[in-house]
């Protein structure tokens, strides 16, 4: 790694702190890490980007979650039912365990005082969380937990010690105009996926920041070519929840049905008629019964709707599709045990930052596992994290440097301008022929200008105070795009949800992992199967 | 996008600059003001943690559009998110009436 290039000075920062255990990111994942790292015995600090509470892609969308009531027919129907989609690569061990964790956890929530609604027959239903809701009790019981919470507060960079053992990280305070340092003895990313300022629903604060600072660390990635997920939304508006299009029929500017057109299992044809012009949907098969759950359900999928006069169920309205990249993927940090370390010692990931390939596979749309995976990830990590810190013991005298790389270092020529990179990269990642429907020869164009816009990128020089967050974000963005279509290349098949045009088909000889990593040099590597017993019982 | 911050109502109080995620507003010496709009991600969660209806988020993620703040009040629709998930006085019991688990695997 290229990272050790400025040793951290003591008057680096606007602030230092010492903890335990350092979490950046402050969503679900963040929240559970941090709380269970301080039950068990850590001085926990959170930092994130935006406001815990608030910030990322629960807090504004809210999930359904993959709570299953442990009966063992229930469960291993909830389990099976998933593989063929998940292109059967997800690990039965790690689906078993996150039902374990989501479970208990769920049921922790309900002790804490979240409101699950009651069924007729009297029953708490548990398969769902109303976003602002959960992620303000998540806030409540993470101070009360004894976490400092940094709010507004942006990490930029990893530390790394002489070893090449993570010890903290530094960042920004965006309303103070100072930057803060923590030094901790063991850091969970929990900083969410990436969906390349796309606008959808609650996660342009998720630029793919903790994939950049954990690979400039050495860690490697893994599934990144499942990034392509697309979710529809009115054209106008940022409200991306897909649940209720499963009542919708989607028509051309003619009125003519889309053929095949489906928010489930027909996503692509929409997809196909969008690039060919405009399409309309109306949720015209839901009746009034469904109609007033769906408002009571989800208030916030009918505000584009209240507020232009339109009536979903009886006007058509135009939709769009809006990338969320690894937000609705399952790429991310790739994992090697069950606290969910990284490759890199001290350095644990959680939630979306992370890979969920072991409970998804390929595959994620419609599931409510990736709540789950965030809360049990979560919980995972921060227990794992606190276990490493203790065994570290009081090893605070090792010297530290910063492990940051572009927009960080000191460059005699210019810096650059982090909106014009950040529109070149979604120039690349959003056209639904580049992403949605991926092709060698067009993978290896937008690679050859993605590459190039890396060698500028990362030859210029340090970003101006008042852009460096924006410069980290485009940089990130960048390095997410390169990382997942070198994936894509690699995966010469169609599988989950990534589609190859000149491989249509799922290909035995590929139900395998895809590792990649680097970062001037980007690399990508076949990895076994994680349960490869259980992968030859499924054919 | 956020259009509206309502001079009549607002307090001062600065919790929306503490909660919007993208920090688009700044604080000032009276009523924050709207800093960086095209930074705005259309969460509509500034709403909800207003205590006094004050502001108004546009459904258009986009482009910025002119809004009739008048109109706005006449309608009801300042408010009207935080009233309809139940973080209003008046309708705590609509936080507990989310039924999704019936409208889910359809
Ligand atoms: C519209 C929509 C609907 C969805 N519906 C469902 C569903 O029904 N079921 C389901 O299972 N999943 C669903 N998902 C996915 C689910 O929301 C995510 O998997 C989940 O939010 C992941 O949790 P997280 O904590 O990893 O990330 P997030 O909730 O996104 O939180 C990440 C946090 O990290 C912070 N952060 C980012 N960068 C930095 C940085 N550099 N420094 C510090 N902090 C940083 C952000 O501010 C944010 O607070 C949906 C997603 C979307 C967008
Ligand atoms: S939260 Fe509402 S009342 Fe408080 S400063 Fe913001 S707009 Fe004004
Ligand atoms: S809608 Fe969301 S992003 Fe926009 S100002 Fe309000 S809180 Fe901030």
């Amino acid at each position: 790694m290229t990272g050790r290039a400025e040793k951290l000075s003591a008057t680096a920062g606007s602030i230092e702190s010492d903890a335990d255990v350092l979490v950046l990111g402050g969503g679900p994942a963040g929240t559970w890490a941090a709380i269970s790292a301080a039950e068990h015995g850590a001085r926990v600090v959170l930092a994130d980007k935006g406001f815990c509470g608030t910030s990322g892609a629960t807090a504004a969308a809210g999930t359904g979650v993959w709570y299953i009531d442990p009966d063992p027919a229930l469960r291993e129907a909830a389990m099976a039912g998933r593989e063929k989609m998940g292109g059967y690569l997800q690990a039965r061990r790690w689906m078993a365990r996150t039902l374990d964790c989501t479970y208990a956890q769920s049921n922790r929530l309900a002790e804490w005082g979240y409101p699950y609604p009651v069924d007729d027959s009297g029953k708490s239903q548990r398969n769902s969380l109303q976003g602002p809701e959960y992620m303000r009790l998540m806030r409540k019981r993470t101070k009360a937990a004894g976490v400092i919470i940094l709010d507004h507060s942006p990490a930029l960079e990893l530390l790394v010690d002489d070893g090449g053992a993570v010890a903290g990280a530094a960042g920004l305070r965006r309303q103070k105009d100072d930057r803060w340092v923590v030094r901790a003895k063991a850091v969970v990313i929990a900083t969410g996926g990436c969906a390349f300022l796309s606008k959808t629903l609650g996660s342009n604060v998720l630029t793919g920041d903790g994939y950049l600072m954990g690979a400039e660390a050495g860690a490697e990635l893994t599934s990144m070519e499942f990034s392509n997920p697309y979710a529809i939304s009115a054209a106008f508006g940022s409200v991306t929840k897909t649940l209720f299009y499963g009542w919708a029929t989607f028509t051309y500017e003619d009125g003519s049905v889309v053929p095949g057109a489906a928010s489930k299992g027909g996503r692509s044809a929409i997809a196909r008629a969008l690039m060919q012009g405009p399409v309309y949907a109306r949720l015209d098969k839901a009746d009034e019964e469904v109609r007033r759950s769906m408002r009571a359900s989800q208030p916030n999928f009918f505000l584009p709707f209240d507020r232009t006069g339109i009536d979903p169920f009886t006007h058509r309205f135009p939709v769009t599709l809006r990338l969320e990249g690894t937000v609705r993927g399952t790429g991310g940090l790739r994992i090697v045990d069950d606290t969910c370390a990284t490759t890199v010692p001290g350095l644990y990931a959680a939630g979306d930052a992370a890979t969920r390939e072991l409970v998804c596979g390929g595959f994620t749309g419609g599931g409510s596992h990736n709540a789950a995976w965030a809360m049990s990830s979560g919980t995972w990590a921060g227990q794992g994290a606190a276990d490493y810190a203790r065994l570290a013991g009081a090893a605070s005298n090792r010297q530290v440097a910063r492990a940051g790389t572009v927009a960080l270092r000191e460059r005699a020529d210019r810096p650059f301008a982090p909106a014009q990179l950040a529109r070149a990269v979604q120039d690349e990642v959003f056209p639904y022929e580049l992403n949605y429907f991926r092709e060698a020869g067009r993978l290896e164009g937008s690679l050859e200008r993605l590459d190039a816009l890396w060698a500028e990128a990362s030859s210029a020089g340090a970003a101006t105070e008042a852009d460096v967050l924006r410069a980290r974000e485009a940089a990130a963005m960048l390095a997410t795009a390169r990382w997942m279509y070198r994936s894509g290349l690699a995966r010469k098949e169609s599988r989950g949800m990534h589609r190859r045009d000149d491989f249509p088909n799922q290909d035995e000889r590929f139900r395998h992992y895809v590792s990649a990593g680097g970062l001037d040099e980007v690399w990508t590597a076949p990895r076994t199967h994680a349960d490869g017993a259980y992968a030859e019982a499924a054919e | 996008m956020i259009e509206v911050i309502d001079a009549e109502r607002c307090t001062s109080c600065d919790i929306c600059v503490n909660v919007c995620p993208t920090n688009v507003f700044d604080k000032t010496d009276g009523i924050p003001i709207i800093a960086r709009q095209a930074d705005c991600q259309t969460c509509f969660l500034c709403e909800l943690y207003c205590p006094e209806d004050a502001l108004f988020v546009s459904p258009f993620a986009d482009a910025s559009q002119s809004v009739d703040v008048v109109a706005l009040k006449q309608g009801a629709l300042l408010g009207s998110y935080r009233r309809a998930v139940g973080w209003t006085d008046d309708t705590r019991e609509l936080r507990g009436v989310d039924r999704s688990y019936l409208l889910f695997g359809h």
